[in-house]
């Protein structure tokens, strides 16, 4: 494990910011990645006295502090009411509940990982990210860009309209994933996103109108052969690039079909 | 640094470096339930409750648990009581070293849930890894004990 040669709560933002300018110090959220890590760490800065462990809602968005755990994710009635329970799904494979208990929303979507659930499935809806310093941006321009030294604050999910679906093909169950896949339509926009390629998630848009007569066996087919052809897939211990690009026509398939389904408007 | 704390209802308190973990401070104050395995996440053998929610000892910074409430099994005996045994009747404990996490999880999932499905009783147990039994013991021991509370 890494060395940590102090430990402080800061007591506000601006604090918390003016620490994480060394280049040795960490925020640390859950740890359970982070502490994986060798070297040392000067400073590790807690932001668990901050009150960014909660989860906020108004008529338009939610407001999800970036301390809040996957497991309050995990059972928040409203957030998985509006993803017709996608986001439990995203979630619920990862570890144990232990784990959930500590594993933060900040620090999932922070690390960008290429194996992340959470980052798959915030990429499938209409999410941006609040940074201390750099303001209010899409998800999908920050999961492109590299860590730096600001502090991401809170994740912001608009209640843009929208249907969601979220697979996963895991070799056992609790492990990493091998593929991960979310669908949605946000405002008659279909969207399928591939993480666990195994490189970050990207977001695959039907730019060949590949849906717009509306969800079928052979549209569907149609689009998922379109993903495949389209999301670059690599290989390391866990599955091969074949295997993976195998997986994201099958997952896409699935997906769409769900989403497809009579009770939502098709 | 000192941290001051409350462990297993007791107020304390005590001196940690940085990097201490709250596993390591745990077992120095004489609580030999909590258990290091894999020392990746992933074995929920270290599990404790933090306010009563069950989280992974070998994962938090034992600096991180100043101003908590933290109980190990030693402090939850009584509550523990009421079910290990089924789990024992099963011969599910086997060589006894996870146990400490399996109860410890059990007990948060029975807080939650004091009436769980098979299923739910899977999910909730799914970060307790034992590398005796196929799980199925367990699961029919907490099984006995739910249904044994019925009658």
């Amino acid at each position: 494990m890494m060395n940590i040669q102090s430990y402080v709560r800061p007591r506000s933002l601006e604090e918390a910011y003016a620490l994480n300018q060394n280049r040795r110090s960490r925020i640390i959220g859950g740890m359970l990645w982070l502490k994986m890590g060798r070297g040392t760490v000067s400073t590790a800065i807690d932001l668990c006295d901050l009150g960014l462990n909660t989860i906020e809602q108004s008529e338009d968005e939610f407001s999800i502090g970036a301390m809040v755990t996957l497991r309050q994710l995990e059972l928040h009635p409203d957030l998985n009411a509006y993803t017709q329970g996608a986001l439990a799904q995203s979630v619920k494979d990862i570890v144990g509940v232990q784990f959930r208990n500590l594993a933060t929303a900040g620090g999932s979507i922070w690390g960008r990982f290429g194996f992340s659930d959470v980052l798959t499935q915030f990429l499938a809806m209409d999410t941006w990210v609040e940074l201390y310093k750099g303001g209010v941006l899409p998800l999908e321009q920050f999961a492109r860009q590299k860590p730096d030294s600001d502090i991401l604050v809170r994740l912001i999910v608009k209640k843009t309209p929208g249907v969601f679906r979220y697979q996963s093909m895991r070799n056992q169950r609790t492990d990493f994933p091998v593929l991960t896949c979310a669908v949605s339509r946000l405002d008659g926009q279909y969207r399928a996103v591939i993480g666990a390629r195994p490189h970050r998630a990207v977001i695959v848009r039907d730019e060949e109108g590949l849906l717009s007569g509306g969800i079928s066996d052979s549209s569907a087919r149609a689009f998922a052969d379109y993903a495949a052809r389209t999301v670059a897939t690599g290989s390391n211990l866990r599955a091969g690039a074949d295997y993976r690009t195998h997986l994201v026509r099958v997952l896409t398939r699935r997906g769409i079909l769900e989403l497809g389904g009579t009770d939502h408007g098709n | 640094m000192e941290i001051k704390l409350k462990l297993n209802g007791r107020a304390i308190t005590g001196y940690v470096e940085a990097s201490t973990l709250l596993i390591d401070f745990l077992r120095d104050q004489g609580c030999h339930s909590v258990k290091r395995g894999c020392e990746t996440a992933n074995c929920g053998l270290c599990t404790v409750l933090m306010d009563g929610t069950p989280i992974l000892s070998c994962s938090v910074l034992a600096a991180r648990a100043a101003g908590h409430s933290i109980q190990t099994l030693e402090g939850l005996q009584e509550e523990a009581a009421e079910f290990v045994g089924f789990i024992a009747d099963q011969g599910a404990d086997q060589c006894g070293f996870c146990n400490p996490g399996f109860v410890m999880n059990t007990i948060a999932l029975l807080r939650e849930n004091p009436d769980p499905t098979d299923d739910e009783i899977r999910a909730y147990l799914a970060g307790n890894l034992c590398r005796c039994s196929g799980y199925d013991g367990q699961l029919r021991g907490i099984r006995g004990f739910l249904d044994s509370r019925k009658k």
